[in-house]
This record gives C-alpha cells, sequence and structure tokens, in this order.
C-alpha cells in the first residue's frame, strides 16, 4: 500500500484493523479464527512497580546472598508432592496443537532447569513423557487419549475446567492438522474438523467434581497432587470452590492465555486479565486459610521474570508460560519473516496456528515443517529463556531484601496507574491510595 | 471368595487392596457388600477378577476399569464405568446419567433403564441397555456400539463421530448430524454378537441403525443452522 497522505485523519472508532475486519468478514462469512491469547492493551504486571529496599528495606547481595526458587505443589492431599527448582511452569499445550518435536522440546527444556511440562488436548506422547522429568496429565473434557496407565504415569493431574483465551468455550482444531498419529491418539477419523468440548461429560459443578477428584485419587492411589485450572472469570468464588472441591493447587488462566485456535471475538472479550485474577485467588485462599497449603498458579501473558516477581508479591505460588515458551523455541523467529509474509502475516505477528503452516515446525502436523524444529535446540533455547526469568526475578526478590521468592509481598509493590491500583490492590505509586478500599 | 464389607472397612482399603492384586492373583472373585450408594467403588481395577457389589452404588463405579468384571446387584449412580478401556461391567438396576462415559473398551450392561447422556464421547466401548435410555446420548461418541432395547430420548446421537447405535424402540428425536441407516447383513450380525454378549434375548432385526450423517465432519458456514 502507498503512505497514507498526512492530512487523512485516523478515526479511532474505525481504525485501519477494524476497517479490514469488517472487510474480512464481508467477503468471507465467517468470524476470525486465530492463535494466542488477548492483543487488546489491558492492565498487566508491567502497570506494576516494586520498591526496593532503602531506608526502612535491608537488600540483599545480588550475586552472593542465597534467593531460594524451589516450590512445592501438592502438599495437601498428594502422597507424592512435587517440587520445582524454578517458579516457573510449562503450561499445557496439546500435541495435535503442536508438533510431537515441539513437545519434546518443552519436555527438554522444562527438564534442563527443575521444572515441570504438562501435556493437553490429546493425550501423552511417548516422547514428552520420555523427556519430562516432571510431567502434568491434563484431565479434559474431551478425554481425547485419556487412559489410566497414563494417569499412573503422571507426576501430578490437572483438571482442566476452562481456560484464560476461551473461559466456557470449546475448541476446534481443523482437519489439516489431524494426521494419522492425531487421529489415533484422539480416536477420530483422520483430516476431519475436531471438536473439543467444553464440559466434562460426567460431571458438573463443584458437588460433583469432588467425587471426581475423589476417584482420580482413588485410581492413582492418592499419590498425585490433583490440580484444578480455570479461566479467570469468576475466580474468587472459582477458587473457593475448587478448594472446596479438594484441590491440591489451583491453576488460574488470565484472559491474555495462549490458545491454538479460537473465535477473535472470544479472545478479546470474555475473560478477565491475569493481574486482577491473581489478587481475587489468593484473596479466596487466605479467607479460607488456604493461602500457601493449597498452590496457586498463575498464567496468562506471562513474559519475564518481572512478571513472575510480581505474580509471586501478589500471592501465587508459581507462574505458568505457553506463548513465550513457544516463542523461545523458535516460533515467529525473524530469520523466518519471507515465510511468514508469504502466508500473509509476519514474523513477530504470525498466531495463525489453527492452520497447520507453521515455518518454525511448532504449531503443525505437517511432517516436513515439524523436521525443522530440532528438539535439543529448541529444549535448550527454552532452558536459556527459564533461566532468565528465574535470575530476573530473583534480581528483584533480593533487590526487596527476600531470601526466598515466596517472601515477595504485596506491600513491596505500587501501582503506576488507578486501574491496575484497583485490580491489584497496591497503592497508585506515590500515594496510600487503593481505589476501592477503604470505602472508596 | 474374599468378601469385604465396605460398612466396616473403608474404601481407600477396598481400592488399594483391589490395585495391589499381583497379576497372576488367585483371589479372582470378591464380593462387595453394604456399598450403601459410595462414590467411587472398585475403580482402576486392572486385574482379570470378578468383583460383585450387592447393592446400590454412587458415582463412578467401575471407572477406567480394565480386565476386570464388575457386576453391581443395584442401581448407579452418575458415570458408571466411565472412560472403561476394557472388561466388563453389568448393572442389575438403573444407571443415573453419563453411563459408560467416554469408553474406549469393554462392555456395559444396563439391565434396567440408563438416564441421559449414556455412551457420551463414547470412544471405542460397547454399551448394551435392555430398557431405555434419556435425552443425548451418545452425544459426540466417536466409536464403539451402543445398543438400546427400550426407547431413546431426545438429540440421541447429537454430533456423532463413527459410533454406531442400535435402538428397537422410539427415538423421540435424532441430534444434529445423526441418521437413520441402513442395517446391513453385517449389522445384523454385529447386534447379534452385541445382544448375545450381554446376555439379552432379542431379534436383531427388530432394531434401527444410527450413525452420523458426516455432514458436520467439517465446520461451514452455510450449516449455520446445525451448531
Amino acid at each position: 500500500m502507498k503512505p497514507v497522505p498526512p492530512h487523512l485523519r485516523r478515526s479511532s472508532t474505525f481504525p485501519p484493523e477494524v476497517v479490514a475486519e469488517i472487510q474480512r468478514a464481508a467477503g468471507t462469512s465467517i468470524y476470525d479464527i486465530r492463535g494466542g491469547g488477548a492483543k487488546r492493551r489491558i492492565p498487566d504486571f508491567d502497570d506494576l512497580l516494586f520498591l526496593g529496599a532503602s531506608m526502612s528495606r535491608y537488600p540483599l547481595e545480588g550475586y552472593r546472598e542465597a534467593c531460594d526458587t524451589t516450590v512445592q505443589l501438592g502438599t495437601r492431599f498428594a502422597n507424592k508432592p512435587i517440587e520445582i527448582k524454578i517458579p516457573v511452569t510449562i503450561a499445557g499445550m496439546s500435541f495435535g496443537a503442536l508438533s510431537a518435536n515441539a513437545k519434546e522440546g518443552l519436555g527438554r527444556g522444562a527438564s534442563e532447569v527443575g521444572t515441570s511440562t504438562t501435556t493437553g488436548d490429546g493425550g501423552m506422547t511417548p516422547e514428552e513423557r520420555g523427556q519430562s522429568k516432571i510431567l502434568v496429565y491434563q484431565y479434559l473434557p474431551s478425554r481425547y487419549g485419556m487412559n489410566p496407565n497414563d494417569l499412573r504415569k503422571a507426576d501430578a493431574i490437572e483438571i482442566v475446567v476452562g481456560q484464560g483465551a476461551k473461559p466456557g468455550g470449546g475448541g476446534m482444531l481443523l482437519g489439516q492438522k489431524i494426521s494419522e498419529r492425531v487421529a489415533d491418539m484422539r480416536t477420530l477419523p483422520e483430516g476431519i474438523d475436531q471438536r473439543s468440548a467444553c464440559r466434562h461429560p460426567d460431571w458438573t459443578g463443584p458437588d460433583d467434581l469432588a467425587i471426581k477428584i475423589q476417584e482420580l485419587r482413588e485410581i492413582t492411589d492418592w499419590e498425585k497432587p490433583i490440580y484444578v485450572k480455570v479461566g479467570a472469570t469468576r475466580t474468587y468464588y472459582d477458587t473457593a470452590l475448587a478448594v472446596k472441591a479438594g484441590a491440591d493447587v489451583i491453576v488460574v488462566d488470565g484472559m491474555q492465555g495462549g490458545t491454538a485456535a479460537t473465535q477473535d471475538v472470544f479472545i478479546e472479550h470474555v475473560g478477565i486479565p491475569t493481574l486482577p485474577a491473581v489478587r481475587l485467588a489468593v484473596e479466596a485462599l487466605q479467607e479460607l486459610d488456604m493461602h500457601r497449603k493449597v498452590q496457586l498458579i498463575v498464567s496468562g501473558g506471562i513474559k519475564n521474570g518481572a512478571d513472575v516477581a510480581k505474580a509471586l508479591a501478589l500471592g501465587a505460588d508459581a507462574a505458568s508460560i505457553g506463548t513465550a515458551a513457544m516463542i523461545a523455541m523458535g516460533d515467529n523467529a525473524p530469520e523466518l519473516d519471507e515465510e511468514y509474509r508469504a502466508l500473509g502475516t509476519a514474523a513477530g505477528y504470525y498466531d495463525d496456528w489453527h492452520e497447520g503452516r507453521d515455518p518454525a515446525g511448532i504449531s503443525t502436523q505437517d511432517p516436513e515443517l515439524e523436521q525443522r524444529l530440532d528438539p535439543v535446540v529448541a529444549g535448550h533455547r527454552l532452558a536459556n529463556y527459564l533461566r532468565v526469568m528465574t535470575l530476573e526475578c530473583q534480581t528483584l526478590a533480593r533487590a526487596c531484601g527476600k531470601s526466598h521468592v515466596h517472601n515477595l509481598e504485596p506491600e513491596d509493590l505500587v501501582a503506576l496507574t488507578v486501574e491496575a491500583s484497583a485490580m491489584a490492590k497496591v497503592p497508585l505509586a506515590g500515594t496510600s491510595w487503593i481505589p476501592g478500599a477503604g470505602g472508596y | 471368595m474374599a468378601v469385604f464389607d465396605l460398612a466396616q472397612q473403608p474404601l481407600r482399603e477396598l481400592n488399594r487392596t483391589l490395585h495391589d492384586l499381583p497379576e497372576e492373583t488367585n483371589e479372582t472373585h470378591w464380593k462387595v457388600t453394604n456399598p450403601m450408594g459410595l462414590h467411587n467403588i472398585a475403580v482402576g481395577l486392572d486385574r482379570p477378577i470378578t468383583v460383585e457389589i450387592d447393592g446400590h452404588v454412587g458415582y463412578y463405579c467401575a471407572g477406567m476399569n480394565q480386565q476386570a468384571e464388575v457386576l453391581v446387584n443395584g442401581n448407579c449412580g452418575q458415570g458408571v464405568a466411565e472412560n472403561m478401556m476394557s472388561g466388563r461391567v453389568v448393572v442389575r438396576g438403573n444407571a443415573s446419567q453419563s453411563a459408560g462415559a467416554t469408553a474406549h473398551g469393554g462392555l456395559l450392561v444396563i439391565e434396567g433403564d440408563a438416564a441421559a447422556r449414556c455412551g457420551i464421547s463414547l470412544k471405542g466401548g460397547d454399551i448394551v441397555v435392555k430398557g431405555s435410555v434419556g435425552h443425548m446420548s451418545a452425544f459426540m461418541a466417536q466409536a464403539g456400539r451402543i445398543v438400546v432395547c427400550g426407547d431413546a430420548g431426545e438429540y440421541l446421537g447429537d454430533s456423532l463421530y463413527e459410533a454406531r447405535i442400535y435402538v428397537r424402540g422410539k427415538v423421540s428425536q435424532l441430534g444434529a448430524d445423526c441418521v437413520e441407516k441402513e442395517m446391513e447383513a453385517a449389522h445384523l450380525e454385529e447386534l447379534r454378537d452385541l445382544l448375545s454378549a450381554a446376555g439379552v434375548e432379542a431379534d436383531p432385526a427388530d432394531f434401527r441403525r444410527y450413525g452420523s450423517a458426516r455432514n458436520l465432519y467439517h465446520f461451514n458456514v452455510d450449516k449455520m443452522d446445525s451448531y
């Protein structure tokens, strides 16, 4: 396109991307489906700042004094709780949405730094189990590939009620990604569009969930920590009900959390940001006297060690990454820009993960494309990234005088905006004001 | 025969005992008394044993069963034999909703009626119901067979994949993309075998076959009315 003459006024109501979407809808008669999470600007952890140590606080020496990062998960009921060495885990992403090499890369990367990775819709692959020292097995509404043998091979079980990108929604894996192997694992015909249910087939509501959790515990002889994952919406109540149902760990996924494929309107207009979700979940746990007894993992747009440190300061036990892990392994790499442009997008913008044409070999089932991703290299890149996140988190914790990252607290934080202050319930920087607190 | 009295011994002990049986166990027949509607009885079994339960059971009885035969001399709560992989589960009474949900293998026989969503998301298991089934049965069923000797409630086989459904009685209403299909010789033979395995005396010729029209296998905006 030619440059736009400077005298033309850009509409805030109909900016070019809105105009383009109307034109696309008018031309296709179908809503836009894409991968990833919310792209709109919403209050997030970047709107918070740490108050480093000063006269009244005592910092720790950056490269000399220890700052522990280990996290115990599943200490409430499980006979075999797990310990991760860093406060960052890899979120559930399915084999099917991702290639087998990508899943193996996630396992390798997580294991290299002593943390967990998670299966996804579609079951457990041998590559993933083999390369993951700590593997969380997702129990999803579709139950694709679900079986008691894999359940027993897992280190923890995550019952998925919803995810941040689409709380209340199911999923759709388009036929081009339903390869022979994916179809076989999901007991479906090859090449069809595969739907993932939005509700579990055999339980409804928290009372049923309590019985379902007991069933999974009985089948696995009470060994495995049981997580309950929810998309962030009514987070306070969801957390409280999951605790009541018997969860060991709550996973709360904010609206920035990614998906392999969902309607753009769903991603952008349903759910709440990760920032208020953390605070709501922690409030519920504290009210039930379950904070730190039932662990909290938060996800949705976590991108660096600062985000992790802020989530922990607000009361989470660990943070989880999905989209960022894909990027670390090679998704949207600038050296692939020409190929991305051939697909009508560009490096840094590619989100058509559902189409299965990912030149990075990550969100694809195309055998040729998949081979582009070396799981060893991808795993090492992911491990590097996780190390950086951990170092960043430790740096901030030491600056606040904390010898364990869990010692970070809301008192260490201030907010840059009124919105973030209200959502996180920490004071606006330079004031003692928290909107909504104290009756005003 | 070993007897386990759930009025005297905890459920955890029953399930653990059955899980811990050696592969070549001689204790192949177990009787469970006083189930008192407890949930999760005999779940996760993986031995070629018979467990006979005298009384009514709660949710998920025989859940994720492998190899074992579980006989319930009573009614079942929600999700009996859910995600069964192999073996055989027989309910001498009625079953609540989601019976045999997501079962990958094995045979579930319900001698009474089954409530809503019987065989939901079935993935290869077989279900024979001597009575009737409730609404939304076989919803999104992917593989396996469901035989209903009585009637079927509304939206039978909605969004069906490749599972096959046989009904002798009346179908209130078929679900989206579920259609009646011709009963061929191979289907009559398959049905005869299923009825025989379930111990049901019925003539396969009295049944009708239902399956997927496969019109929803690919998302198509022209079929919006079906979604």
